[in-house]
């Protein structure tokens, strides 16, 4: 081992790892190793004067960093990104919509990386076009209705099925499926529709159906409406719009270890808690970035812990994590104070004045800050 | 010696009264919707009982014998005639209604499935409400249910439904208040754990109101009008109409008037006890005023932003502040605060007398209300406060000994604190040091306008002034503008140059620039600077040379300025100090401005918060002083291109505009190429709107290049003090495409956006292109597109504002109780563990330099030195 990393082992305790391979990196070769001992020292004295106080109100803090900013924000969802780019929803909505937890967001999107295998230029178009769900109306050439004999006739367009491998019998088990009391006949790219008891048999229904079948799903993955094929950095991506990630993983061309979409409540399902957190907060620096705003990482962070300590992902609203909040004052104050106190009464609760707000309304020193030291000795 | 409180309350315990509490806990039981007599004398057993607590001066309350404003007033009572449904607790009595039994009363749990039950439901109430806990219940009543019988009592249970807001059906027979008492209080108290509810501490018969608690007569005080007239509180009014149809009532009852009667004189009071509590209840048609404006009960009394808790409790007014418009004072020092003297003679500073400055306290008494520095009262130790006037002057003076308290007039460095509304971020309250200046305005230094975000244009800002020595010291200490230079947001400097102390650094760093040493004396003199020695002995010197003047003398800096991204060989590009020396670089908004760069950064972490206020006012007014001496002017011809600048933009914007063409005749033959996704329309749209971006940024560069290097315009740009590339394509070249809606501008009249272009016309002028610039003005067309915009940012800000604001307070309420504990772990108000680590790594960002620790300088410190 050589002095550099010897002499930084004995500081892998005191100084996170982040700031002991950025000294490796600036530190030259040759460096004596009073000359290194004396940066570690005073690398690690900055460090320890950098720290958070005791009592430091970190909250609030992080509330005003991302609240300041939200007045400067633009409403617009519009950007001048260019022909090439998904739109998303980005600005002053997203961010609500983030820190509200919502459920359905307004733009779901993933980002479809490729096994190394599969990443190239060809395959990228065609996996492209094989995620994206597709109706029966992509692949049809041509629907008729014989009156004489009461069937449908599809014809499919043979072009756009090679395309994605697509064969008419399976088209018809498809069909099979959606339909009942159908029967369906395959005849290369013809198929026929019948019903499959001629007693009850009735024109009115096979004309309805016309129409019906042409939204009938046949392949592609469920969700996924549109698909862009781009390419990013070295990687070739298929950037979709729609989500259906528990599809998506089953495919053998999808690198399940880059591949998550935009949506926290679809990520938290499958990817578990610590994805969903580590998604709100990037996907916080987006918006925040996007808008040309600066605002440091930790005060998102502390706000995707907050939305994440129980365990699920909880909105920044009075279902969410005003919900939790111990103090029966506390939530009062915030929305529907009557429910909260009429509960509170009933239930028999206690609130011990621990947080700010109670300690606010019944004028005492607030537990923040010098707040938090108290007198022993008189 | 006042005696110190360490806590006076600890806890506060919730819970529902009982009748026979409401009872024991009243004064009078009130018997008469009457309130006064003949006399105007408050009757007994009225509403204006004077047991009740007394609203007149003059009068003493029977209950405590105290006077107006010493009584706190009294709960009495009112003896309902029939029960009444509580309506608050409605959706209780029907989830209890629905999930006991209509015989026995127990809950429709089999005792056998019970435990289990009980275990679940406990964890329910641990993560949830109580609310929760009893959908649950309905749902476990739900599943077991699958013949409609009691388990215990095998009695057969009907369907349960409510008639909103308070009428409860069994099946199709309507349950009388009375009825549902009855079976409530057959309920076992075992049973209502299993609704988390305590029996010692709440019975759901309660929620049946058989006794109506009457508040005191102090929370619902009347107001006497100027005619004499008086004019009873909302509350008053609804208490009455519910005594006075409780009475009716009675009489009937006792009377044995027909059950018709009875029934609608209970609704009636039914009625009225509801909107006594909530008078905004859906089903109900709320009561009114005779002027027909709803009247304000308990519940609008408490909920909402005007209501008790959020306007009262967890608001708060404040005396020692003023109020009135800003305006800038760069002589001032950054943390100092002009008051104008009237002011100053309002707000007072209290000051104890003590044997040591009882002198110094004297004259300002003498001085009196009237005269500055005076005094306007004077607290004797048992806190009698008296008035300092012309009259008790002399006698006051005599009295004075230690213990007085004095409160004097506002003086030059006393602490304030300075706000300004909407307070976003805890910059908007910052401690300034008081300056008290002749004038009517409060004045600031330009510099601290930043995080104020404030300007000079009629804004307003309030003064408050700390009357403890605890105040002050905190004040001090945590609040003042020195300790706020650094935005705990990103952790860099938000106090910092602006506009003119740019451009005026920018001309003086100049690569170029020199002055005579008398010149450059002179101008340091102007801005206040005397450290002549620190200037070269030499016949010229250098901008740069006098800029260094102000930095500290072993300082040691490497950075960039705005100039690197375009040319990095630029001379000016690279910032270099070197043992207090500018190198290279000049200063620009990337090293001095605020939010940006870490020269300022390192200068306050590497020699203090002092060092940097000095250096930063210094800087403002070198800067400043350098455009005194040497003028910044804008005028039209700084909009003049040079050389073939203006054909350039010609051929740019007519290259635009023939490939716009171009793709306008693609899409209409159809042989446009479709972006993978899109429509052809939109892909249509999306190629036009590129490329008229794209020629409007080229005509930036065009602009930037040919425009008169040396004009005033250009340095402003060149240095960040204001304006940017666009903006000046926007006023020498083209204005650019007009976004409406994320797209080009479409709506208007029938099939084109106004009424001088043809139909379908998809062309650049027609949807929203200005291709004209502000220097040589706008075709009318191009004006209508520009107001077509201009009035949408006008209203996406006028949206934008409640939405952020709500969402800010929403942030705010939920974060709120974080606090770093004594084990650096960030933990709510009970204790539960948010973060192990305060971001990770347990960084303040307020002491961080962007965010990090500028590893890179310790490291080039140690290697250097």
């Amino acid at each position: 081992m050589t002095l550099i990393t010897t002499t930084l082992e004995t500081y892998k305790e005191k100084l996170p790892k982040a700031i002991i391979e950025q000294i490796a990196l600036l530190v030259p070769e040759t460096i004596t190793k009073a000359k290194l001992d004396k940066i570690c020292e005073n690398v690690l004295e900055e460090y320890v004067s950098a720290q958070v106080e005791s009592g430091d109100s970190v909250g609030l803090i992080g509330a005003e960093s991302i609240g300041e900013p939200g007045t400067q924000m633009t409403l617009n969802t519009f950007h001048f990104a260019g022909v090439s780019e998904m739109n998303v929803t980005t600005g002053l909505p997203r961010l609500i919509e983030l820190l509200d937890a919502r459920k359905k967001i307004s733009t779901e999107i993933t980002e479809v990386f490729l096994k190394k295998e599969f990443n190239n230029a060809e395959s990228v178009k065609r996996y492209a076009s094989m995620i994206k769900e597709t109706l029966l109306k992509d692949y049809l050439e041509e629907v008729s209705l014989d009156m004489a004999e009461l069937k449908l006739i599809v014809k499919l367009n043979k072009q756009r099925m090679d395309l994605v491998d697509l064969k008419p019998v399976q088209v018809a088990k498809m069909l099979e499926k959606a339909l009942k009391n159908y029967k369906i006949g395959v005849e290369e790219f013809t198929l026929t529709i019948v019903q499959s008891s001629t007693k009850d048999a009735d024109f009115f229904s096979l004309y309805k159906l016309k129409e019906g079948i042409k939204k009938v799903y046949v392949n592609g993955i469920k969700g996924i409406t549109q698909v862009l094929p781009v390419k990013k950095g070295s990687d070739y991506v298929i950037m979709t719009a729609g989500t259906n990630l528990k599809d998506l993983y089953k495919l053998e061309f999808v690198d399940t270890f880059r591949t998550f979409s935009n949506s926290v409540a679809e990520v938290e399902k499958i990817l578990g808690i610590e994805a969903a957190r580590s998604l709100i907060v990037d996907e916080l620096m987006k918006v925040i970035e996007s808008q040309g705003l600066n605002v440091d990482v930790r005060h998102i962070m502390l706000i995707a812990d907050t939305m994440c300590m129980s365990g699920t992902v909880l909105g920044i609203n009075r279902y969410g994590v005003v919900k939790e909040k111990p103090s029966v004052l506390a939530r009062a104050s915030f929305e529907t104070p009557i429910v909260h106190l009429i509960n509170a009464a009933m239930a028999g609760e206690v609130d011990t004045l621990r947080s700010v707000i109670e300690n606010v309304m019944i004028n005492q020193p607030i537990p923040v800050g010098t707040g938090t030291v108290k007198l022993k000795v008189k | 010696m006042e005696q110190i409180v360490e806590k006076k309350i600890s806890q506060i315990i919730f819970g529902v009264m009982s009748p026979k509490q409401i009872k024991d806990n009243a004064f009078a039981k009130v018997v008469t919707p009457e309130l006064y007599d003949k006399e105007g004398y408050p009757v007994d057993g009225g509403l204006m009982d004077v047991r009740l607590g007394v609203i007149d001066p003059g009068l003493r309350c029977k209950t405590c014998g105290q006077k107006l404003k010493e009584c706190p007033g009294h709960f009495g009572y009112v003896e309902l005639a029939r029960p009444i449904v509580h309506i608050k607790f409605a959706s209780l009595i029907l989830d209890i209604l629905r999930t006991t039994c209509n015989t026995c009363s127990r809950t429709l749990i089999p005792d056998e499935k019970r435990s289990s039950y009980t275990k679940e439901l406990e964890v329910i109430s641990k993560e949830g409400s109580l609310t929760d806990r009893r959908d649950r219940i309905k749902e476990i009543v739900a599943e077991l249910r699958t013949i409609n019988k009691c388990p215990h009592c095998e009695a057969k249970q009907e369907k349960i439904t409510i008639d909103k807001p308070t009428t409860f059906l069994e099946g199709e027979r309507r349950l009388s208040p009375i009825e549902l008492r009855s079976r409530f209080e057959k309920i076992p108290d075992k049973d209502l754990r299993l609704y988390g509810i305590d029996a010692s501490n709440f019975r759901p018969e309660w929620s049946i109101l058989t006794i109506l608690p009457i508040p005191p007569v102090t929370m619902r005080p009347s107001i006497t009008l100027e005619s004499g007239e008086r004019s009873e509180d909302d509350l008053t009014h609804k208490l009455g109409d519910i005594v006075r149809i409780n009475q009716r009532l009675f009489e009937n009852i006792n009377a044995g008037s027909p059950e018709i009667v009875i029934e609608d004189l209970w609704d009636l009071l039914q009625y009225h006890i509801t909107t006594f509590f909530d008078n905004e209840v859906s089903q109900l048609p709320p009561a009114r005023h005779r002027s027909g404006q709803p009247l304000k009960t308990i519940t609008s009394r408490i909920k909402s932003k005007e209501g008790r808790i959020r306007h009262n409790l967890a608001g708060k007014r404040t005396n020692f502040s003023a109020r009135t418009v800003i305006s800038p004072d760069p002589m001032l020092d950054i943390n100092e605060v002009g008051v104008p003297s009237v002011i100053a003679m309002k707000l007072t500073v209290p000051e104890r007398v003590t044997s040591w400055n009882a002198d110094y306290l004297k004259k300002f008494i003498e001085n009196g209300p009237k005269k500055y520095p005076g005094a306007n009262y004077l607290i004797r130790p048992d806190g009698k406060r008296k008035k300092i006037t012309d009259e008790t002057r002399e006698q006051l003076l005599e009295e004075l000994q230690p213990g007085f308290i004095v409160e004097r007039h506002l003086m030059d460095g006393d602490i304030s604190v300075f706000n300004r509304q909407p307070s976003l971020h805890r910059m908007s309250m910052m401690s300034h040091k008081v300056r008290v200046l002749p004038g009517l305005t409060f004045r600031l230094n330009p510099a601290v306008i930043a995080p104020y975000n404030a300007d000079f244009d009629g804004d307003e800002m309030n003064l408050h002034i700390p009357q403890t020595e605890e105040a002050r010291i905190e004040a001090e200490q945590l609040m003042e503008v020195e300790t706020q230079l650094i935005s705990p947001r990103y952790g860099l400097s938000i106090i910092a140059c602006r506009q003119d102390s740019i451009s005026g650094n920018f001309l003086l760093t100049r690569e170029g620039f020199s002055l005579t040493r008398n010149e450059a004396i002179d101008l340091l003199a102007a801005a206040n600077i005397y450290d002549f020695d620190r200037l070269p002995k030499k016949e010229t010197v250098t901008g740069k040379e006098i800029f260094s003047v102000l930095l500290p003398k072993d300082f040691n800096y490497r950075g960039f300025s705005k100039r690197y991204s375009k040319d990095p060989k630029d001379p000016d590009a690279l910032v270099h100090i070197k043992n207090g020396l500018l190198v290279s670089g000049v200063m620009d908004a990337n090293n001095l401005g605020e939010g940006s760069g870490l020269l300022l950064r390192t200068i306050h972490k590497q020699y203090g918060k002092d060092v940097i206020v000095g250096i930063l006012s210094k800087m403002n007014m070198l800067g400043n002083e350098v455009l005194m001496h040497y003028g910044l002017t804008f005028s039209i011809s700084n909009l003049d291109l040079l050389g073939d600048g203006k054909k350039l933009v010609e051929q740019t914007i007519k290259k635009a505009e023939v490939e716009v063409v171009n793709i306008i005749n693609k899409f209409k033959a159809g042989t446009l190429e479709v972006q993978p996704g899109r429509s052809e329309r939109e892909t249509l749209e999306l190629t036009i709107l590129e490329v008229l971006n794209r020629a409007r940024n080229d005509c930036g560069r065009i602009v930037e290049d040919t425009a008169r290097q040396d004009s005033s315009l250009m340095h402003m740009v060149r240095s960040g003090a204001k304006g940017n590339v666009i903006q000046l394509a926007q006023m020498a070249a083209l204005t650019g495409q007009q976004a409406f809606r994320g797209g080009r501008i479409s709506k208007g009249y029938a099939r084109r956006t106004l009424s001088c272009f043809r139909k379908d016309d998809l062309g650049s002028s027609a949807r929203g292109f200005v291709a004209n610039n502000f220097h040589k003005g706008l075709a009318p067309h191009e004006l209508f597109f520009m107001a077509m915009t201009g009035r949408d940012s006008l209203m996406d800000t006028a949206l934008r504002t409640p939405k952020s604001g709500y969402l800010y307070r929403r942030l705010a309420n939920a974060l709120q109780d974080l606090v770093v504990r004594g084990d650096q772990s960030v933990r709510e108000a009970s204790g539960k563990i948010v973060q192990f680590s305060y971001g990770e790594d347990g960084v303040d960002v307020a002491k961080s330099e962007a965010g990090r620790i500028n590893i890179k300088r310790v490291v080039d410190a140690v290697l250097e030195g």
